[in-house]
């Protein structure tokens, strides 16, 4: 098998034939089996774990630097206007300061760089005296300790020539506009309106998701210097090659002038994707200008204004079903804020396009401009908040219709793309929605809401469905056959708290039909060449293809090579190659609540999700980020909420007791597990588990708390003064 | 950060004249609040004077067999402490459900008294706020104020106090016992906070430069059937929503005895007097205890976007009070 002729597997066990390894200096003896394929499935816990917990490794701001400078950012207090007068003649005279950086003496950008969604104007940071949203940084004050940086940079004096902000985000706005179609078209098919009004039941409603932040335990840090004529960073991201690439197109350098590296990041979440954080902008531009490693960290409350947040969206749902069950119409109208300064996509209708047949389908979705900083990806960018919508509705038509929720989904299970008419890789929904019920004793429930009653406790339980897209976007990996009989496998991979040193590892291990031992994993690098971060839960699927094919390149050399021999393999090819079908992870959840209707507290007593997220490499990593996921899930349906003034623009909860994440007390007993299930179009089986855990919770949990309370709660979070009720049970 | 000077005296007269000596001196306890506002630039002390190696440390008996909290006793050890769990057993859980573990563990009673508030405008120098800077306007009437106050405001703030040790205090009739240079002195927890008025930056009666010594809690306030429950937006580490803070004592259906103080809705714990008062010696029932609440809840003025509070203040006075009655029978 070479490059050219890589096709992907077409089941689990097929082409897997042991051939003898060609580049062993010895042969193993004869007769010693085969023990080496185990690797992949194996559950084997966190390959630096012990390193975390005992605080050996070391994050981007802890690496050790010589002659370093720190800088320290400063904040836009107001939304929107200009600046009128920067003062830093103060901060200037302050022990350790080294200098100011604003708008009249940054370093230049190139204004068309970006994201994939083109220009980023969040990412043009002092280049101008225009404020485009609160929290947007005018200064870095550079000293040689990060206290004195602080220290001046409040005594940084800055007036604004204020302008009225506009943050009143509706889907009604007047500013509404189409939405990018960079991940496909909205859809039309059949006659959404005709079909509404043949339905026997109409379910129109709307639901609103709040910004929520990525909240990362690690804030973001970035150390730049130059070296030897390339600029070298460690910063905290989500996938390094494509922040070296950002980097270089910002500062206008050659790319292989960039080198960014990224050993361990504390989560990321989404909120270190995306192109380049403002503390390496920052930074990169420090160092240029006092040439010497410079070192920005920004606070929690400066990580909560300054970078990338699910955008708030507002849905409107209209599903009309006939009297069976079987749904004529969806469409499904989703408008999310976007900022001035960048484009975006929260693509609310990925679900919509492919989960249930319906005869008319049709989606719009359209981005509302408004003062904000530009939002990104976090935690399954438009899947979560449109899945809360979709699912949301989808039980109320199963409330209209006195059905079983669970019935209902299966009743609607199409045999093709609903809208793309293509079929699916391995549609696995039914055995997810079968499998969770059995376990969940969904059997037995009273449909009727209000029905469960514990003392002075409703109980209710709830469900949804969800898939989330798999795929795998172009990466490069190479791996070289050492002398002593280890192998060097190098992808510019990150791993950003996931487990994926562990899980590719494994992936390389098996492919190279080796122990895990004898792989030396090299990752989180730019220099290891182009790969895809890791986000949209692509990150495992993507190098793992690229080791499995780097290491069948090697194993097809002809014996006798001389060592060390390295192989790379770039998998652009072999993806454009892959036929165009719907390929998706799927999931059940259900969920039990309680709600005491005497204070509107929310407590989820149960929470079990089943997945189809085709073959998996390490069952007990694999748990960990789903079961992670559904907290998310949990958090995101109960507690999280980026709140502004409505008047100012102004967060107003930029810490973590301010900014509600679901507290371990909050937190169920969480059932994860996975029905068989494998993805043909991967050369492993694999489909990606880092998102869907999220996705289907909130609506799980939302429809818990109607059948135990009655009262649909269509805006997230649901807080204990949404449900408080006036007249306590008797 | 400003720089700022930083003295740890054993003694309670030297940490009082270091105190005097410096118009910007403040005094530390744990720091779990303190610290935190002065990384934000909130508060700006030029001098901390750390209280935690004074004699100011346990809980003993009083003479009049209450207990005797000393100012720097950290709330881990106020929570836990037999003598307090067994004859104030609302104060032990009201510490309990505050914070979490870590900050217990740092957190003093007198810093406990003197936290500030947790609202967003107070939490950010940049914006307008007459209680971080009088006369600045409070952005929070008209603005975010789902968790603000209901009772006791004026148009100059409507922030709440975030304590939850302090409601046990106030249902017990606690009092605060302070140094200056002049000696030592005393007041009830209930004339302890200054109503809001048009000074919301001055919270208490303190002088400047008094130090919290201790908190005394009367032998008259014991007894095991207390409670104290909390509504907040998760199950652990959030401020309240709302909380209540009771005692109560029936005798064949009667109401002997009632205390009942309310946090999360007020510059101050809340003290219900009028639905006491309208229980003393009224049937021991679900209804009065209803009754009692809309007497006391009369008085709220609530914003916008927090009426939900009263109906939470009064279901959670009746739930507590129906759950105490039953125990008592």
């Amino acid at each position: 098998m070479n490059a050219s002729s890589t096709s992907p597997s077409p089941a689990p066990t097929g082409d897997r034939t042991p051939t003898p390894h060609p580049t062993r200096t010895s042969a193993p003896s004869a007769g010693t089996p085969e023990p080496l394929l185990g690797a992949v499935g194996m559950a084997r816990p966190r390959i630096e774990g012990t390193a975390k917990v005992t605080g050996a490794v070391r994050y981007s701001s802890d690496e050790p630097m010589g002659d370093l400078a720190h800088g320290w950012a400063v904040t836009s207090t107001v939304t929107r206007g200009r600046i009128r007068d920067l003062d830093t003649s103060a901060a200037l005279t302050m022990p350790g300061v080294l200098g100011v950086i604003d708008h009249r003496n940054a370093p230049r950008l190139d204004l068309e760089a970006g994201s994939f969604f083109g220009p980023d104007g969040g990412m043009h940071l002092l280049q101008t005296d225009e404020i485009p949203h609160s929290g947007r940084p005018v200064a870095l004050v550079v000293a040689e300790t990060a206290e004195q940086a602080r220290s001046a940079a409040r005594a940084l004096r800055v007036t604004y020539d204020e302008e009225p902000c506009d943050v009143d985000f509706s889907l009604d706005h007047p500013a509404a506009r189409p939405a990018t179609s960079f991940i496909g078209a909205d859809a039309t098919v059949g006659d959404v309106d005709t079909e509404l009004a043949a339905s026997a039941v109409v379910v129109d409603a709307r639901y609103v998701t709040p910004e929520t932040h990525g909240a990362a335990m690690e804030p973001h840090s970035a150390t730049a210097w130059w070296e030897d004529g390339r600029l070298q960073i460690v910063d905290s991201n989500q996938g390094p090659f494509l922040v070296a690439m950002t980097v270089a197109a910002l500062f206008r350098l050659d790319p292989k002038q960039v080198r960014v590296r990224s050993p361990h990041v504390g989560g990321g979440f989404g909120s270190k994707s995306g192109g380049c954080g403002p503390q390496l902008v920052l930074a990169v531009m420090a160092t240029a200008m006092f040439d010497r490693p410079v070192r920005v960290t920004l606070t929690r409350s400066q990580v909560f204004q300054t970078v990338s947040m699910r955008p708030t969206t507002d849905q409107r749902v209209r599903i009309g079903s006939d009297a069976d069950g079987r749904l004529r119409a969806i469409d499904h109208t989703a408008a999310f804020e976007v900022s001035k300064l960048a484009d975006y996509l929260e693509n609310c209708t990925e679900l919509t396009n492919t989960l249930y047949a319906a005869r008319a389908i049709r989606t719009r979705r359209s981005a509302v401009p408004v003062d904000i900083l530009p939002p990104y990806s976090v935690r399954g960018p438009g899947a979560t908040p449109g899945s809360f919508a979709l699912e949301s509705a989808m039980d109320e038509v199963a409330e209209r219709l006195h059905m079983d929720p669970l019935e209902l989904r299966l009743r609607n299970e199409p045999s093709a793309g609903p809208v793309s008419g293509l079929p699916f890789s391995r549609r696995n929904l039914t055995a997810c929605l079968r499998e969770g019920a059995r376990r969940f004793g969904w059997a037995t429930r009273d449909h009727r809401p209000r029905t469960g009653r514990e003392g002075h406790l409703l109980v209710g339980t709830g469900m949804a469905a969800t898939s989330f897209g798999a795929g795998a976007l172009p990466s490069t990996a190479s791996i070289t056959a050492e002398t002593d009989g280890a192998f060097t496998v190098a992808i510019g991979a990150s791993d950003i708290g996931t487990g994926a040193r562990t899980a590719l590892t494994a992936v390389a291990a098996e492919a190279l039909r080796v122990p895990p031992e004898r792989i030396r994993l090299l990752i989180a690098d730019s220099d290891l060449g182009p790969a895809w971060g890791a986000g949209g839960s692509r990150g495992t699927t993507s190098w793992s293809w690229a080791i499995t094919e780097a290491a069948a390149k090697l194993r097809s050399r002809p014996g006798g090579a001389t060592l060390p021999l390295t192989v790379s393999f770039d998998t652009t090819e072999s993806l454009g190659e892959l036929p165009l079908m719907e390929r998706h992870s799927y999931s059940a959840v259900f969920c039990e609540a309680t709600v005491d209707p005497a204070t509107g507290e929310v407590r989820v007593r149960r929470l079990l999700g089943m997945f189809a997220v085709g073959r998996v490499i390490n069952p007990l990593l694999a748990r960990s980020q789903l079961v992670g996921g559904m907290i998310m899930g949990l958090s995101m349906a109960l507690h999280e909420e980026g709140v502004r003034d409505p008047a100012t623009g102004r967060h107003l909860n930029t810490d973590f007791a301010g900014y509600h994440i679901a507290a371990h007390a909050d937190v169920p007993d969480i059932e994860a597990d996975f029905v068989p299930d494998y993805e043909p179009g991967d050369p492993s089986g694999i489909k990606g588990v880092g998102e869907i855990g999220t996705v289907g919770t909130a609506a799980a949990i939302a429809n818990a708390v109607w059948h135990a309370t009655g009262h649909r709660r269509r805006t997230l979070p649901i807080r204990p003064d949404h449900l408080v009720e006036e007249r306590p049970l008797p | 950060m400003k720089e700022f000077g930083y003295l740890r005296p054993s003694q309670v007269r030297e940490a009082l004249a270091l105190v005097a000596a410096d118009d910007g001196a403040r005094f530390l306890g744990g720091g779990t609040n303190l610290v935190d506002l002065m990384k934000d630039g909130i508060e700006t002390p030029t001098r901390l004077v750390d209280v935690r190696r004074l004699p100011l440390d346990g809980i003993r008996e009083a003479p009049d067999r209450g207990l005797v909290i000393g100012a720097t006793t950290t709330n881990s050890d106020l929570a836990a402490h037999p003598e307090v769990r067994r004859r104030y057993p609302a104060l032990s859980q009201a510490v309990l459900a505050g914070a979490s573990g870590q900050l217990r563990n740092m957190a003093t009673v007198g810093g406990n008294l003197l936290q500030r508030t947790r609202c967003g405008y107070f939490a950010d120098p940049s914006q307008p706020c007459n209680k971080r800077s009088p006369g600045s306007g409070c952005s929070a009437i008209t603005g975010e104020h789902h968790n603000h106050a209901i009772l006791g405001w004026s148009d100059h703030c409507v922030a709440t106090h975030p304590s939850d040790m302090t409601v046990a205090l106030a249902a017990y009739d606690a009092v605060v016992h302070y140094e200056t240079p002049d000696g030592s002195h005393e007041i009830p927890l209930s004339g302890f906070y200054l109503p809001v008025g048009e000074s919301p930056q001055r919270e208490t009666v303190l002088p400047p430069g008094a130090l919290i010594t201790a908190v005394t809690l009367p032998a008259a306030a014991a007894g095991p059937r207390a409670r104290y429950r909390k509504v907040r937006e998760r199950a652990s580490y959030a401020f309240a929503n709302v909380s209540v803070a009771a005692a109560l004592d029936v005798e064949e259906g009667v109401v002997r005895g009632v205390r009942i103080a309310l946090g999360g809705l007020a510059s101050r714990p809340w003290r219900a007097l009028v639905a006491e008062s309208a229980l003393r010696d009224a049937p021991a029932t679900a209804d009065r205890f209803g009754d009692a609440a809309d007497a006391e809840l009369s008085a709220a003025r609530p914003l916008r976007d927090n009426a939900y509070k009263v109906t939470l203040a009064r279901n959670l006075i009746v739930a507590v009070l129906t759950e105490l009655a039953h125990r008592a029978e």
